[in-house]
């Protein structure tokens, strides 16, 4: 597609426009998602990997940078680098959740624009069901509780839903939406799991079947909430004049915004209005700096913990107008074949959940038009994709030029990254 | 002096350093609720920090704040994650704008006190009153004892209030 071209003061002459397309996702790679690993996080860590080391079409001596993000569930970057036979020249081992993976691909970027390193490996490893529980059950449910945890946890007020459902419940008071608008994410994204031979749940659902699934914390419905799997995920940065001798059509990176915050983050509720959430700020930094709009965009993973957070992201970024997110998520243009898909693999609702990663992995095979589906490959190594979006089927995004990746760590803090067909 | 006490099973703890904090819990013990005001910009917060979130001042003096607010919004948990809650669910977390200070700095805030929907002695509310309580309804704090120096401010449905007629409730209801 031709980019659009900054007519003079409508950016600033900043460093993130001029770093535009000059780096690249070259590699990503994944461990099965599966529940019940059997292994290790530093097993699962580096099978991911060696997957993106594989696909990239490097040797592991290449990768000189490695960001790693966990809350203390995961094995570091000092245990993966001598496991894949590399030493580096720089690594960082992050606290963080969801919107960590297009914040650390912006740092890879920073530290190998400032001369540290040439060549940078992401990954995410968690045994996010059989270990460590991403919902909260478990050994972390009864952990004592000090201090400003008091504000909280002391309320049963601990786990991602309980957490973020006064934004949700608020937002339908607010704007009239509806729970059968809403449950249409999960029946979009498992349809597209369905063409997903990855996908840990590759059913397809109903909206009935959706608010007929019990309450977990209204007004969240079990099948409203994402999966819990184990794996590992992978993605490796570089730059773009480096990619044009790998394996893949690289997927140019335009920019990024990174942990982008409401304020009052010990309390975001204290600053309003509530049903906003951190890509209200974040958007005034993404699109800007990617010179592009949301209607330049052909796909968009945005981050689905919850159905809502889909919904809430589409919205703030300016997919549709404040308010109108239910109408936008219920509309079909989300759906495979419409004009603008969201998570295409099924995202953490289906295919599984790695804080993000996995969505960001979708989209850059979208940029290559070699989406991992059903689809027959050809004489060349590649899928002949049929555009049969049918249960089973394709799930490439006919000619996709350009994708938006909306993490989410909470309502007040998220990442965006605009990438685009090399 | 640090507090440690045990609340529908679980561990609290306040550490002594922790100086907001045990002042906060501190008068809630006592069935009072305080709060921060800037001793520069006046303006009240909550929950305890360590500065102004409005004008970053790092002075304040805590102060006295009536207890009676409107639901801002709410949710309601049927499945407890904590062991401590699985014998009392559905329960409701309720985040209560109080009047004090509602609209300022600007329309969109207000003090968003967080807490359970309680009975007036502080007990986990049962069904039928979740039932009844949605965003707009009227609260008043109470306070469930937890140990000497450790309350916890709670909400429960303000009897002397005008309530709606129909506080806003989830729509599958």
């Amino acid at each position: 597609m031709p980019m659009p071209t900054d007519a003079p003061g409508d950016t600033d002459v900043s460093t993130p426009k001029y770093l535009r397309d000059k780096y690249a996702i070259v590699g990503v790679g994944e461990t099965t998602y599966v529940r019940g690993s059997g292994k290790t996080t530093r097993a699962l860590g580096t099978w991911a990997l060696r997957n993106a080391i594989a696909d990239a079409g490097l040797q592991p001596a290449d990768l000189d940078g490695m960001l790693s993000y966990s809350n203390n569930d995961s094995t570091s970057a000092t245990f993966m680098a001598g496991d894949i036979g590399t030493r580096l020249n720089f690594y960082m081992d992050c606290v963080g959740g969801g919107s960590s993976t297009e914040a650390l691909i912006g740092i890879a970027i920073g530290v190998m624009e400032a001369g540290l390193c040439k060549c940078v490996a992401l990954f995410r490893a968690m045994n996010g069901y059989s270990q460590v529980r991403i919902g909260g059950t478990g050994a972390r449910s009864a952990a004592p509780i000090n201090g400003d945890a008091l504000h909280s946890r002391a309320y049963g007020w601990q786990s991602a839903g309980q957490m973020f459902s006064p934004t949700f419940m608020r937002h339908m008071y607010d704007y009239g939406t509806r729970p059968e608008q809403v449950a249409m994410v999960k029946v979009i994204h498992s349809e597209h799991a369905s063409n997903n031979p990855k996908a840990l749940y590759r059913k397809r659902y109903t909206v009935d079947e959706v608010l007929g699934s019990r309450i977990i914390c209204k007004p969240l419905h079990l099948l409203d909430c994402c999966v819990e799997t184990d794996n590992a995920t992978a993605i490796i940065v570089t730059r773009a004049d480096r990619a044009r001798d790998l394996r893949h059509t690289p997927a140019l990176i335009r920019g990024i915004a990174g942990r982008c915050s409401k304020p009052r983050m010990d309390m975001h509720y204290q600053a309003g209005p509530i049903s906003r959430v951190a890509g209200y700020y974040a958007k005034d930094i993404l699109w800007p700096n990617a010179g592009v709009g949301p209607e330049d965009v052909d796909a968009t993973g945005s981050y689905d913990a919850f159905t809502f957070t889909a919904m809430l992201q589409l919205e703030d970024y300016g997919f549709c107008k404040k308010g109108e997110g239910g109408d936008y998520v219920s509309s079909g243009i989300m759906r495979l074949g419409g004009k603008r898909p969201n998570n295409t693999s099924g995202g953490h609702l289906c295919e599984g959940y790695t804080h993000g990663m996995n969505m960001v992995i979708e989209n850059v095979r979208q940029l290559r038009h070699d989406v991992d589906d059903s689809c027959p490959i050809g004489p060349d190594g590649k899928r002949q994709h049929t555009y049969d979006y049918r249960e089973g089927g394709c799930r490439q995004v006919r000619d996709i030029e350009v994708t938006a990746n909306l993490g989410w760590a909470n309502p007040m803090t998220g990442s965006a990254m605009i990438m685009r067909r090399g | 002096m640090a507090i440690r006490a045990d609340y529908l099973g679980m561990p609290l703890s306040i550490d002594d350093l922790d100086h907001e904090n045990l002042a906060y819990f501190g008068h809630c013990a006592e069935h009072e609720f305080h709060l921060q005001k800037c001793d520069d910009c006046k303006l009240l917060r909550y929950p305890p920090t360590t500065g102004c979130p409005w004008c970053a001042s790092p002075n304040a003096t805590w102060t006295r704040v009536e207890g009676k607010g409107e639901v801002h919004s709410y949710e309601e948990v049927h499945h407890a994650i904590q062991p401590a809650f699985r014998d009392f669910t559905p329960y409701m977390v309720l985040l209560v704008d109080l009047d004090t200070q509602r609209g300022k700095p600007s329309e969109h805030e207000a003090l968003r006190v967080v807490g359970n929907l309680t009975t007036p002695d502080g007990r986990l509310a049962p069904p039928d009153m979740v039932a009844r309580v949605g965003i707009g309804s009227r609260v008043r704090m109470v306070f469930s004892d937890v140990a000497p120096g450790l309350a916890l401010p709670q909400w429960t449905l303000d009897e002397g209030a005008v309530q709606p007629a129909k506080p806003w409730r989830y729509p599958q209801d």
